[in-house]
């Protein structure tokens, strides 16, 4: 993105900040749940990218922890507690179990780890769907309330779409600072070169445990958002298929690209509800679109944006250096 | 009712069709660094091919002959020509992912064009059961066995005892050398995801009696075959054999023992202490690029 010049990119930033709180105040009641669940994803996907774009581990669990954060605000939300408290206990949660998953890490790499991770999910999905005493089961939880934030009801779709895109917001500056802080550089050299990391003085170890913990924790806090949401959980959601299709939002949005998530997000929330039209087929075309995209940019859509925009710019400094030995040719 | 020794020939006989999977899954890892996320829609679709075939008037025999033909040229050329060639550039991970998106569209396509609902599909053994030393044995997992033991060795035999087999070997452990040795390797890479092809379709057909054919019975499928791999070793042949007939076992005894709610976990627990305790699996040998 740094093809833009510096005020242009602040007015863009802006104008999209803008549309997204003006636009949707005359969206119907589904329209809003889009949007909302696009906010809730985007969460859960920065998350992902995190642990698999900039630190380099594969993850296929963030379902699972969208699903952690969803039964923890559920349950408690149910029983009286306030929601920011229920907030916190599933970033408290998800990070601690995300700190354990990434124990294996340490060991395996790549689509080992890939298999450990699911493994994990499996398991995780069998304790939402059994542990009835404590998930309800397959009955799930209904009547999930909406929060009352500074004394106002959020009850209203419209109301709580601005809790999610407050929430959005305020997970997008964290990892903005995150990634541009001395941590997010060690999760990129990880991701680059574990080897030379190391040998530069990176804690290696403590690094990815905490990639992983960072991304789970913001699985845990869209979990958080989406049991409010939709106001009923059960561990249908919350499966195998969750996760990958978390994945492949970072994937085609663009793995290690900062907007990557919030692109691939609108892309697999969207794009189902305006290709209504194909019915059916539309899992199938997204999927042909998806092996086309990899085929094409394995970096994903900002992959493609993010070379055209290098190329174009080793083009203008070829030309600014054919000027300059012209010049020098002259003066001689 | 169900005793220790009819677990265990259901179990041998679920874990022979895994280990066919599962050794299809090591040979394009083998030869290709390929990790196909979709061998489980691999074994879910050819089933769904035989039963087109018949729709369309075929007799049983013939349709089993068409639906390993159409899986060869679908699930081996094409997967291979038009999914691995070009994303073979790119690395393992980005393939890898390119699979899970190909299980989806296999998902998703059986499920439009042919139905969501699970299907009967004919068993090639007739029911029934013979008693071996005082156990009744149903035929089923005697035919499975026999069919999928028969597989295995015909494959090893290839793979050791030809000259075929020497050079997809070669091809396999180190490209640059066979090459130059004059071994064909691209042919013979082309030969594994044909062989996969092959492996994947038997599996289907002797698999899809027990459970139905369902657009999404690729998953359970795919994982303990995943599972089956990873356990035995994914770089070895006996490996896959071994890691497929424990799995097998495991999910019946696990069944019987543990409670049906949990039945699933066993075999992911034992998977996540097998990697973190063996990475190489029970019998891989360690290898630089798997840990």
């Amino acid at each position: 993105m740094s093809g833009f010049a510096r005020p242009l990119k602040i007015a863009l930033g802006l104008a999209v900040i803008a549309a997204l709180i003006i636009v949707p105040m005359n969206f119907n009641r589904y329209g809003l749940f889009i949007l909302s669940q696009w906010a809730v994803m985007s969460i859960a996907a920065m998350g992902l990218n995190l642990t698999l774009g900039y630190a380099g581990q594969v993850s296929l669990a963030q379902g699972a922890f969208v699903g952690i954060g969803a039964y923890a605000a559920a349950i408690m939300t149910t029983h009286g507690w306030p929601l920011p408290a229920a907030i916190l206990v599933a970033i408290v949660l998800s990070f601690a179990i995300g700190w354990v998953l990434g124990y294996p890490a340490l060991r395996v790499q790549h689509h080992y780890l890939a298999f450990v991770t699911l493994a994990f999910s499996t398991l995780a999905f069998l304790v939402f769907r059994n542990e009835s005493w404590l998930t309800g089961g397959i009955y799930g939880i209904s009547n999930i309330p909406r929060p009352h934030i500074f004394g106002l009801a959020t009850n209203k779709p419209l109301p709580f779409y601005y809790v999610c895109l407050g929430s959005l917001a305020i997970v997008s500056l964290a990892v903005w600072w995150l990634i541009r802080s001395p941590w997010g550089r060690a999760f990129m050299a990880l991701r680059e070169n574990p080897l030379r990391a190391q040998s530069l003085g990176i804690d290696t170890r403590r690094y990815t445990l905490m990639a992983f913990a960072i991304g789970s924790a913001l699985g845990g806090v869209a979990g958080a958002l989406y049991a409010p949401l939709t106001q009923y959980i059960d561990p249908v959601p919350f499966n195998l298929s969750l996760s990958l299709d978390l994945l492949l939002m970072v994937i085609v949005g663009g793995a290690g690209f900062y907007f990557g998530p919030f692109l691939g997000a609108m892309i697999a929330v969207l794009l189902p509800e305006w290709l209504r039209f194909t019915e059916g087929y539309y899992l199938m075309l997204y999927a042909v679109a998806v092996m086309l995209l990899l085929i094409w940019s394995p970096t994903g859509i900002l992959g493609i944006l993010d070379r055209y925009l290098a190329e174009r710019r080793t083009k203008a400094a070829s030309a600014l250096r054919a000027v300059a030995k012209s010049r020098l040719e002259t003066v001689q | 009712m169900s005793n220790l020794f009819d677990l265990l020939v259901a179990g041998l006989a679920t874990g022979a069709i895994y280990a066919l999977v599962a050794l299809g899954f090591t040979l394009l890892w083998q030869t290709s660094q390929t990790i196909n996320f979709a061998q489980g829609e691999f074994v879910m679709l050819p089933a769904f091919l035989m039963l087109a075939a018949m729709h369309v008037g075929a007799p049983f025999w013939l349709a089993i002959i068409l639906g390993i033909l159409l899986s060869m040229i679908l699930l081996g050329l094409a997967f291979k020509l038009l999914l691995v060639d070009p994303m073979m550039r790119h690395g393992v991970l980005p393939l890898a992912i390119a699979t899970m998106a190909l299980a989806i569209g296999i998902k998703e396509a059986v499920k439009q064009f042919y139905s969501a609902e699970a299907s009967p599909f004919p068993s090639i053994v007739p029911t029934g059961e013979v008693s071996i030393l005082g156990h009744a044995v149903s035929l089923q997992s005697i035919g499975v066995l026999t069919v999928a033991i028969l597989a295995v060795l015909g494959l090893t035999t290839l793979l050791n005892r030809t000259s075929l087999g020497h050079q997809m070997q070669a091809a396999a452990q180190n490209p640059t050398v066979a090459r130059i040795i004059g071994v064909p390797v691209e042919r013979m890479i082309m030969l594994t995801f044909l062989i996969n092809a092959f492996l994947v379709a038997l599996a289907s057909l002797l698999i899809t009696p027990i459970y139905l054919a369902k657009f999404s019975s690729g998953e359970v499928l795919g994982q303990a075959a995943f599972i089956a791999a990873i356990v035995g070793g994914f770089n070895q042949v006996r490996g896959a054999i071994a890691g497929g007939l424990l799995i097998g076992v495991l999910d019946n005894l696990a069944a019987a023992y543990v409670s049906t709610q949990y039945r699933a976990a066993v075999p992911m627990l034992f998977l996540i202490a097998v990697i973190l305790f063996r990475p190489q699996g029970l019998l891989g040998r360690a290898e630089e690029r798997t840990v």
